[in-house]
């Protein structure tokens, strides 16, 4: 079986064993402060903080690997953006210029532009553990209840929790007719031309859609004869309760926030300036 | 007399997208503590039946409803899905996309859940619950890791947690193996002993069902009740046989040796039968039957030496499987789930790649060969239709392979109208695969193979889910298939298939292969019966309960008969 692409990876770490829900709003947290300061030390300190729970989770870099990898390619490309679009918003943030060396036009290479595009990808590396480690150290079936227990109505957090929970499956069905396919003639393996695969990987997409709607079809039933959006309220048997624990994490991650704000904004800018 | 729980009176539904009415007047009273089944072919509106009363009709499935339905005196009309699925608990077809939860125990505490009843008598209830199904060891496992049997253990649970008057089952055995079969029949019987609820069965596997104890049967066609008795009154009857049920194997020998079955002999099981007065009549046309000489065949096409498979390290789901199919065969491979079958076909295709041994096709070493390469000469068929199908029009799924090969124009042309002549399909060729029916689909499917010309057909379960009706036209195309030469090979865990339409049978067993013979000599060994999850054939009891000396030749002789006979039915039909 190929590695699967996001899912949740047992392990016996002090992150697991946390609510779900905590994570989740730590996740929130977590993301707010990274979104609203610019600080560079903030940001260090966060990120520091992120890589020790990330050590502690006893999750490893090499079970992440490939949306990691997605992740910093997106990274890459939004830097370049970034760099395209507004040269000198180093510049007109930090209110100096020194230049590295010349390109051509208003395209030059100044410290300014590096350090604000340092503190970008800081950002990036803050959150990224955060989010990474809710969704590979929550069960699935604690999943939808987390999300519950935030305040999103059951139904969505249900439909979210299926729709992750059939991915193994649909990737299953998915190999099944990418067999069946093959044997007809029907390549997708790497000896055809990029177009031609691409081409064929349509004709597994409506097999693929006709044995997903089927199952759909079949598990709406089966909810509804259970009384799935009967009454107002559900409880859930997975629900892990909080414990002493999360509300130490929970009130943490607050005091986190409050001081990487305070820090933030206590000079009046969003921005710290070493120039 | 007790109060009827369920009463339809004068009650008919039509499909908001159909013409037609799909039940017509049904009059049927249910009475408390009642355990009823109900049979008929696909289409015949059981399954409509069973959606009324759970209330997915009207519900899910929207239509126009006449007449009344009581449950427990409330006319269902006046009531909404939730209320009625607190008195009649459904336990589904489908044993795999029912389930709501990842383990077993939250699975079944999704109906408490949704009561909103809290976490601490959550869990008491659902360990009470899993006690009774006897999962209690397997509360934590996700349900993947459980077997056939066990799922179906699992789904009863989820509707029993709460207190329902009635349970519906709707074809339970239909993804089952024999012996699991019995053993969900048995244990529905349990249940209804010990909670006291009314059990309504939907089902064609007659004989299966009447492992245990049933009060009545209900047999539907058309979208009427066509007859309402007892198990040993339908039986003496022939009313299964003229809505194209499948009758008990046993009480269709007594019926061709001419003995008059009557509800007194209790031919309700195979146990019960009074015989004394049929011993006489059975031998005499045991006698009149010839035997029958199974001509050898002898021109290898394919061969499986020492073939060892590991799916993961150190876990063999193949060991040292070595066996050989002549051309123009028709074999049927055996085993209870797991044990490798489906893993076997998968080889022999390509889509697994083998630890060590080697496949020969026609002598030549196709070990080597991808996917692509052997399916010019090995078809596979999936079980699921739906796998398959990628294309709008019957015409243009058929012509794929061709067209992906490069075959010019009017070759395709040519060689599609060939293959659905051949499939009963060009007639259709211009229609929407989405207008056919599973059966039909299915075809669609083999002619999708056939059309690129293997000589070697492997279907997965061709018959799983058809009723008497469509598994006899699709089995009668595969032998007209194997005799225009198509050496043909079916992984199943039907019996009938096995008996009725392969000579040979290959039993396999935690990957090895432990027997290779005719299927009547399988079918009647009870050491390979055991180890395949399958049932002694209830011919062989009846030869040994009729003091037969050669049990297995009466088996076979049946067969013969039977398949003669059958063919006579289906011209006339």
């Amino acid at each position: 079986m190929a590695q699967e692409l996001l899912s949740y990876i047992e392990r016996k770490s002090p992150v697991h064993s946390l609510s779900g829900a905590t994570k989740l709003i730590i996740f929130i947290l977590y993301s707010t402060a990274a979104m609203l300061t610019y600080d560079t030390r903030v940001l260090l300190a966060l990120l520091v903080i992120s890589i020790v729970i990330f050590v502690m989770s006893k999750i490893r870099i090499r079970e992440i690997g490939f949306i990691l990898v997605f992740i910093l390619a997106f990274l890459l490309l939004n830097n370049i953006a970034i760099y395209i679009f507004s040269p000198q918003e180093g510049v007109k943030i930090y209110g100096s210029s020194h230049v590295l060396f010349e390109l051509a036009g208003r395209y030059n290479i100044t410290w300014e532009q590096l350090f604000y595009q340092f503190n970008i990808t800081l950002k990036y590396f803050v959150v990224i553990p955060a989010a990474l480690l809710f969704v590979v150290t929550t069960h699935p079936s604690e999943f939808a209840a987390s999300l519950n227990k935030i305040g999103v109505n059951y139904k969505i957090a249900y439909s979210v929790s299926l729709a992750l929970r059939y991915i193994p499956d649909i990737q299953r069905d998915f190999k099944t007719i990418a067999k069946a396919q093959q044997a007809r003639g029907i390549d997708i393996s790497k000896n055809q031309k990029l177009w031609k695969r691409i081409k064929n990987i349509s004709s597994i997409i409506l097999p693929l859609i006709f044995s997903t709607l089927d199952r759909i079809e079949v598990i709406s039933n089966a909810m509804e004869l259970r009384r799935f959006g009967k009454k107002k309220k559900r409880t859930w048997y997975k629900e892990k309760p909080f414990r002493k624990a999360d509300y130490i994490v929970l009130i943490s991650g607050l005091f986190i926030l409050v001081v990487s704000l305070l820090i933030t904004f206590y000079d009046g800018s969003r921005f710290y300036n070493p120039f | 007399m007790k109060e009827p729980i369920i009463q339809f009176k004068n009650f008919s539904f039509k499909y908001e997208s159909q013409v037609e009415h799909t039940l017509e007047k049904i009059n049927l009273s249910i009475y408390e503590g009642e355990k009823i089944v109900i049979v008929g072919p696909s289409g015949s509106g059981k399954s409509t039946l069973a959606h009324c009363l759970n209330g997915l009709v009207p519900f899910s499935y929207r239509g126009e409803v006449e007449g009344s339905l009581t449950i427990k005196g409330h006319d269902t009309s006046t009531l909404d899905i939730f209320t009625i699925s607190k008195m009649v608990g459904t336990v589904l077809q489908d044993p795999d996309g029912q389930f709501i939860g990842l383990s077993v125990a939250e699975d079944i505490a999704f109906a408490l859940e949704n009561e909103a009843i809290p976490q601490e008598e959550m869990v008491r209830q659902v360990t009470d619950v899993s006690k009774l199904v006897d999962l209690e060891n397997k509360i934590q496992s996700s349900i993947h890791e459980l077997s056939g049997g066990q799922k179906q253990r699992v789904s009863l649970a989820g509707v029993i947690v709460e207190e329902v008057d009635i349970l519906l089952f709707d074809e339970p055995l239909a993804n089952l193996d024999p012996a699991t079969g019995k053993h969900a029949m048995a244990l529905i019987d349990q249940i209804q002993k010990e909670t006291k609820t009314t059990v309504v069965i939907i089902e064609h596997r007659l004989e299966d069902v009447l492992s245990q104890d049933v009060d009545r049967i209900i047999v539907v066609d058309e979208g009427r009740i066509v007859s309402d008795m007892s198990p040993n009154e339908l039986l003496a009857s022939d009313i299964l046989e003229s809505c194209h049920l499948r009758e008990p194997l046993y009480v269709k020998a007594l019926k061709y040796a001419g003995c008059n079955v009557t509800p007194d002999m209790h031919p309700e099981s195979i146990e019960s039968l009074a015989i004394e007065q049929c011993r006489d009549k059975l031998s005499e046309w045991y006698e009149s039957t010839d035997s029958v000489k199974q001509e050898k065949k002898n021109s290898p096409i394919l061969e499986l030496r020492d073939i060892n498979f590991e799916y993961h390290k150190g876990i063999k789901t193949l060991q040292n499987v070595t066996l050989t199919i002549h051309q123009g065969e028709m074999v049927s491979i055996v085993g209870r789930n797991g044990a490798g079958k489906s893993t076997l076909s998968k080889i022999i295709g390509g889509f697994e790649k083998i630890k060590s041994g080697s496949i020969f096709y026609k002598g030549e070493d196709i070990t080597e060969d991808t996917i692509f390469e052997r399916s010019n000469r090995i078809g596979i068929v999936m079980q699921n239709p739906n796998h398959m199908v990628s294309k709008h029009m019957i015409y243009d799924e058929v012509a794929l392979g061709l067209v992906m090969r490069g075959v010019p124009e009017e070759e395709i042309k040519k060689r599609v109208e060939e293959t659905l002549k051949v499939c009963g399909l060009y007639a259709f060729r211009n229609w929407p695969i989405s207008a056919l029916s599973f059966g039909q689909k299915k075809r669609v499917t083999i002619a999708s193979i056939l059309v690129l010309q293997p000589e070697v057909l492997i279907l997965d379960e061709p018959t799983a889910g058809q009723d008497l009706r469509h598994y006899t036209e699709i089995m009668e195309f595969l032998t007209q298939l194997n005799s225009q030469g198509v050496t043909i090979l079916m992984i199943t865990h039907d019996m009938h298939l096995m008996l009725e339409y392969t000579p040979r049978a290959i039993a396999i067993d935690d990957g090895r292969v432990i027997a290779d013979h005719s299927a009547a000599h399988i079918l009647t060994n009870i050491s390979i019966v055991e180890m395949t999850n399958l049932k002694v054939t209830s011919l062989f009891e009846l030869a040994q309960k009729a003091g037969m000396d050669q049990p297995i030749e009466f088996v076979t002789r049946f067969i013969e008969y039977d398949k003669e006979a059958r063919l006579t039915w289906r011209k006339n039909y």
